[in-house]
């Protein structure tokens, strides 16, 4: 078994089409969704964004870093939230994402989430993450 | 894994269920059409492309195959007359109902967990037909050759049909014991998974993991059984160890030497949350709550020596009373030897022998050399662990016991 995730990219267009569908609508296609991953035993968490507008943008490309305010109109994608499932193997992920509630115009990217053990286990740094991952219980 | 493989893991057991009641209730047909189904699938898709709905296309063609089935059979059967008949009404026989297809997916549970069917061969039909594994992947996980998976299941089919199993979740009088049926199929083949009675792997992850997926998926159906969430708990306690439970050279290392920081923190997490739903419960916890139960005694302690041994003591007593068991009496004494040193746990394990309990297990000599070793008693010891490896299994921990024999 292996860790994915399923990261939801959507345009400025899904976003709009989003604001514009029923709030009930939406919660019920998403839950059922959900609700299949759960009854198929695979799902580890799912975490949907905030509007994009409120989020602000940290730009690198200058000697200091440059804060900006969301709305960024320029970019073609907007990370919208993500899934990690736990499945056999990458095309069962895949199908999973094919599954997945979305509207027309977005994607969504799905990548392989590799565990602590994956890196040097004598490397300091990584021992000190991994003391903070046995003290919080986190993933 | 190809598209179709990968499609046929997550909707197998909804297909078959679906097909099953189609059928009425015939899951030896509907397993055969689905397989044909599935093979059809392997051979034209990757030809012809995948279609736009797999899941509609794979039902349509079994369906196909069904009717082709019922007008062969309807000749001699009126049963099968009739599901011809039906579906000549031109809708898809209702064939994918959404408000039953968790109801179809939890009656075939229990129709594969059937207490008609011997423990092999309930093993083999819940990984073919709910968790959509092949009679080949089925071979490889249980070290047994595919003629012999293949036969299993078949004989299963039949013995279902011979003993008319109604295809149905069980009715409310006879749940709890039904259910217990598909528990100790789910641990049998975590237990198998997580634990390989022979051959080279000590830890074939991916069936104790399917059993663990295939748990969620009964406590997601079901909701409310507090053993479900025992067997969960287990699962996820038990697996949080993998990780530790192997050396560089895929060597076992035991519970007390284990590097308790590779321990895996989310599934203890996950494990003590399913530990807690069984406890909320409030009925007391059954044989895999109590399990659990000691399992995260150890899980939360820092080492072997902070682990609240009594506690331990006191769950095996538990379990001794619910699921009484040779093998219990026997982590029983060890938990003793723990708490309370290791002459009053000789004298328990010296009882187990006495009474010939554990006939032909390496586990007894080998907690037996333990204990004596610890008592200064190494002649005996030795015996003791030289029986233990010669009757081990598992290459593994037979290499274990041969190193604490070179250890002395």
């Amino acid at each position: 078994m292996a860790k994915y995730m399923l990261i939801m990219r959507g345009t400025d267009d899904t976003q709009a089409q989003m604001a514009k569908a029923s709030f009930d609508e939406m919660l019920e296609t998403v839950g059922r969704f959900n609700d299949e991953l759960i009854k198929a035993g695979v799902l580890v968490a799912a975490e949907g964004l905030d509007d994009a507008a409120q989020g602000v943008v940290v730009d690198y490309s200058g000697e200091t870093p440059v804060v900006t305010d969301g709305p960024y109109g320029e970019t073609k994608e907007l990370f919208g939230g993500f899934y990690i499932i736990d499945v056999s193997t990458k095309e069962e992920a895949v199908e999973w994402a094919k599954r997945m509630p979305a509207f027309p115009g977005a994607k969504c990217e799905i990548r392989r989430v590799p565990g602590i053990d994956e890196f040097p286990q004598d490397n300091e740094w990584v021992k000190k993450e991994r003391a903070w991952r046995e003290q919080t219980g986190q993933l | 894994m190809s598209s179709v493989g990968a499609i046929w893991r997550i909707e197998s057991a909804r297909i078959v269920g679906a097909l099953t009641r189609y059928a009425g209730g015939d899951l030896e047909l509907a397993e055969d059409v689905a397989q044909e189904a599935l093979a059809e699938a392997l051979e034209k898709w990757p030809r012809d492309g995948e279609p736009d709905n797999p899941v509609g296309w794979l039902l349509a063609t079994a369906r196909r195959r069904a009717i082709d089935t019922f007008r062969r059979r309807s000749v001699r059967d009126e049963k099968y007359a009739l599901l011809a008949e039906e579906d000549t009404d031109g809708g898809d026989g209702h064939l994918w109902d959404p408000d039953r297809i968790d109801d179809d997916v939890l009656a075939l549970m229990f129709v594969a967990c059937h207490p008609v069917l011997s423990p092999e061969a309930r093993v083999a039909l819940t990984l073919r037909t709910v968790g959509g594994l092949s009679s080949e992947e089925i071979a490889r996980a249980f070290l047994v050759p595919v003629p012999t998976v293949q036969a299993r299941i078949t004989r299963a089919k039949k013995t279902i049909a011979a003993a008319r199993v109604p295809f149905e979740v069980p009715p409310p009088a006879d749940r709890k014991e039904r259910l217990g049926g598909v528990l100790s199929v789910l641990y049998v083949i975590f237990t198998e998974g997580s634990t390989a009675t022979s051959g080279d792997v000590l830890v074939r992850k991916d069936l104790a993991y399917e059993a663990l997926r295939l748990a969620r998926t009964l406590a997601a159906l079901l909701p409310g059984e507090p053993e479900v969430f025992g067997l969960i708990a287990l699962g996820e306690l038990t697996a949080s160890r993998f990780p530790a439970r192997t050396g560089p050279d895929g060597e076992a290392i035991l519970l007390e030497q284990q590097d308790r920081r590779r321990w895996d923190r989310t599934a203890i997490r996950r494990g003590l949350a399913a530990l807690g739903q069984a406890t909320a419960a409030g009925r007391g916890l059954g044989p895999y709550g109590l399990q659990a139960a000691i399992a995260a005694c150890h899980a939360t302690a820092a080492s072997v020596a902070a682990t609240d041994w009594e506690r331990i003591v006191l769950l095996y007593e538990a379990l001794g009373r619910v699921a009484p068991s040779p093998v219990v009496e026997l982590n029983r004494a060890v938990a003793v030897a723990m708490a309370s040193g290791p002459a009053e746990a000789l004298a328990l394990v010296d009882e187990l022998v006495a009474t010939d309990r554990l006939p032909g297990s390496y586990l007894l000599p080998s907690v037996r050399g333990e204990l004596l070793l610890r008592l200064g008693r190494r002649d005996e010891a030795r015996g003791e662990l030289e029986l233990a490896a010669r009757l081990c299994g598992n290459e593994r921990e037979r290499r274990v016991l041969l190193r604490k024999l070179e250890d002395q």
